[in-house]
């Protein structure tokens, strides 16, 4: 899924490599770019795929970068659907592209929609 | 001794409080913060980034200089703001997810992993803004961004294009934008306006608007100029557009000039105006109203930006666009009414400060009528042909959400029960207009009269496991 990036950092004068860490992807150790986000320093490693649809199986990836488009959920740390594009990049990060997002959004999301309805009916909303 | 007590331990907590909650750490929140320090108020800020500036001046704290060069002057304004803020006395909680905000104003939040919740005297909500959605075929594959995407990886992580870029659509941002890569020295592939002749005769009504307002036109139209005299190909009136490509993109698709071109390029980067981020006003149910101008949803609010909900306020981008210096103005004033309602301020003290703020907000929004003008999205931009994806998340087209609507679906609510539209972790923040905006076109009613869809908390996506580890 790694291919020529689309993003790389701007060249800083005097600078003779650019500074990165040590994360995992599917397993595979990567050194990334320092970057302020998990989606940013993918992007600018040549990751284009992030997720597949639930719906279709198409490839997705990074659309608006500040949390709103929801396409970059990635499983970071052994947590599902972080948001990479508001997730601060670490080293030693352990990160996973998902593929089976339906199930787990099933799994994820909606009993807690449920319990945040009934948190919603005690606060008298 | 084993059974005696160890209360550090327990897991009950004393809720944590502050007399103002503020949401989002932009030019509003910000401002908001240091004058509701400066009479008195705790202030407790809550914002998802790791440093304050919001999306307008990401990173500024941090920014080194050969960045603050490429981004420009106005950018750079944002650290006196930040210092400022940095210096008042908020406590600023980065890294935070608000997830809901009561209507008894509790404010629930997710850092880390862990829950938490503050209650708060008031609350102000400066969430700012989100980019309109720009519908077209192939706007889903990888490879197509925003601008404003774009931007923020520019202001965050210093990161630009590998290889020639296509900019398309409309509005300061996108300008702004191809002037910053042509700074850092990245090549831009072309430029597609879809900015045609008649919206410059639109817009020359409001020409009294943008005189007054001549410090933004002057630098809007130095930004055009430079871009024009670059030799970067610029396409005028474009039409028709779509993104090439199977897997990915591989370029854009458009008519301009009354020809057919094709300009490739493996990032596409879209942009057609910024709209308000209404998520948490809906959850609330304050009233909203459509605002034709601007076409999209706004929060209805008093003069100091409070909603029908008692004690909590929008400032900002959050509840019209007016762009930075204005979210800033606003913000002062919805933290003057903040901790005038919480008996530290006197109110004709309050309506004394208030008043040279208003007097900038109005000067600073005398170019607004003329750029709403110019930059009106196209129609088939905003309300595309019936194969386009408009739900992102659920992948429904807009041809689907026309046969909802013809089985007898008169707003979002409904056509989200027919066919998920609006249903996926997005939560309708990439749709929701569109789908207004098609309901209201294929019913042949005003935007206004469709209601928009009925958002719940939580607003950010949140784990079982994570509710239940409430501290």
């Amino acid at each position: 899924m790694s291919t020529d990036p689309l993003f790389v950092p701007l060249a800083r004068a005097g600078a003779s490599a650019m500074p990165t860490v040590a994360i995992t992807l599917n397993g595979e150790a990567l050194q990334v770019p320092v970057a302020s986000s998990v989606a940013a320093a993918l992007l600018a490693t040549g990751v284009r795929r992030f997720r597949n649809s639930p719906v279709s199986g198409e490839a997705r990836a990074p659309y608006c970068m500040m949390g709103v488009c929801f396409e970059c959920l990635l499983e970071i740390d052994g947590t599902p659907n972080r948001q990479s594009c508001l997730v601060s990049l670490e080293a030693g990060m352990c990160i996973r592209t998902q593929d089976g997002l339906r199930d787990l959004l099933a799994e994820a999301c909606d009993p807690a929609l449920a319990l945040a309805r009934a948190l919603e009916a005690s606060h008298g909303l | 001794m084993a059974f005696e007590a160890s209360p550090s331990r327990t897991r009950i907590r004393m809720a944590d409080t502050a007399d103002i909650v503020i949401i989002g750490a932009g030019p509003a929140g910000m401002a908001a913060a240091i004058v509701a320090r400066r009479h008195g108020a705790t202030v407790v800020l809550l914002d998802e980034q790791p440093a304050a500036g919001g999306q307008i001046y990401r990173g500024i704290m941090s920014a080194p200089l050969q960045r603050l060069n490429v981004l420009g002057p106005d950018y750079e304004a944002g650290a006196e703001l930040a210092r400022e803020f940095a210096l008042s006395g908020a406590r600023h909680i980065t890294g935070a997810a608000v997830w809901q905000v009561t209507g008894d104003r509790h404010v629930h939040y997710l850092r880390n992993g862990c829950v938490r919740s503050i209650r708060a005297g008031r609350v102000l909500l400066c969430t700012g803004a989100m980019e309109r959605p720009f519908p077209m075929p192939g706007w889903t594959l990888p490879g197509v961004m925003t601008g404003g995407a774009a931007q923020i990886l520019l202001k965050g992580s210093g990161m630009a294009p590998s290889q020639p870029v296509v900019l398309a659509g409309c509005g300061p941002l996108l300008y702004l934008l191809g002037w910053q890569y042509l700074r850092a020295g990245v090549p831009i592939a072309a430029i597609v306006d879809t900015t045609g002749r008649s919206d410059y005769r639109h817009a020359l009504r409001h020409a009294r608007g943008a005189l007054a307002g001549w410090r933004y036109l002057k630098k809007g139209l130095g930004l055009m100029a430079a871009l024009k005299s670059s030799g970067v190909p610029f396409y005028k009136g474009a039409t028709d557009l779509h993104v090439l490509g199977d897997k990915r993109a591989r370029g854009l698709g458009f008519v301009s000039g009354g020809r057919t071109r094709k300009v490739e390029s493996p990032l596409i980067l879209l942009h057609q105006g910024v709209v308000p981020n209404t998520q948490f006003s809906w959850s609330l149910r304050a009233r909203h109203r459509w605002d034709e101008s601007q076409l999209c949803w706004a929060p209805v609010t008093n003069e100091w930006g409070e909603l029908d909900v008692a004690g909590i306020f929008v400032a900002g981008d959050s509840g019209g666009i007016g762009g930075a210096r204005v979210a800033a103005l606003q913000g002062e004033l919805a933290g003057l009414a903040a901790v005038t309602q919480l008996g530290k301020l006197a109110a004709h003290t309050r309506d004394a400060l208030a008043a040279p703020l208003r007097a900038e907000v109005r000067k600073n929004l005398f170019i607004r009528p003329f750029l709403d003008a110019l930059y009106r999205p196209k129609r088939a931009n905003r309300i595309p042909a019936d194969r386009t994806v408009v739900c992102r998340c659920e992948e429904v087209t807009a041809g689907d959400i026309r046969g909802y609507v013809s089985l007898g679906c008169i707003g979002p609510n409904q056509v989200k029960s027919f066919g998920r539209c609006g249903m996926g972790p997005c939560q309708g923040r990439q749709c929701g207009l569109t789908v207004t905006e098609i309901i209201a076109d294929a019913r042949g009613v005003a935007p206004g009269e469709t209601g928009y869809f009925r958002i719940r908390p939580p607003i950010k996506p949140i784990t079982l496991g994570e509710l239940a580890n409430e501290a």
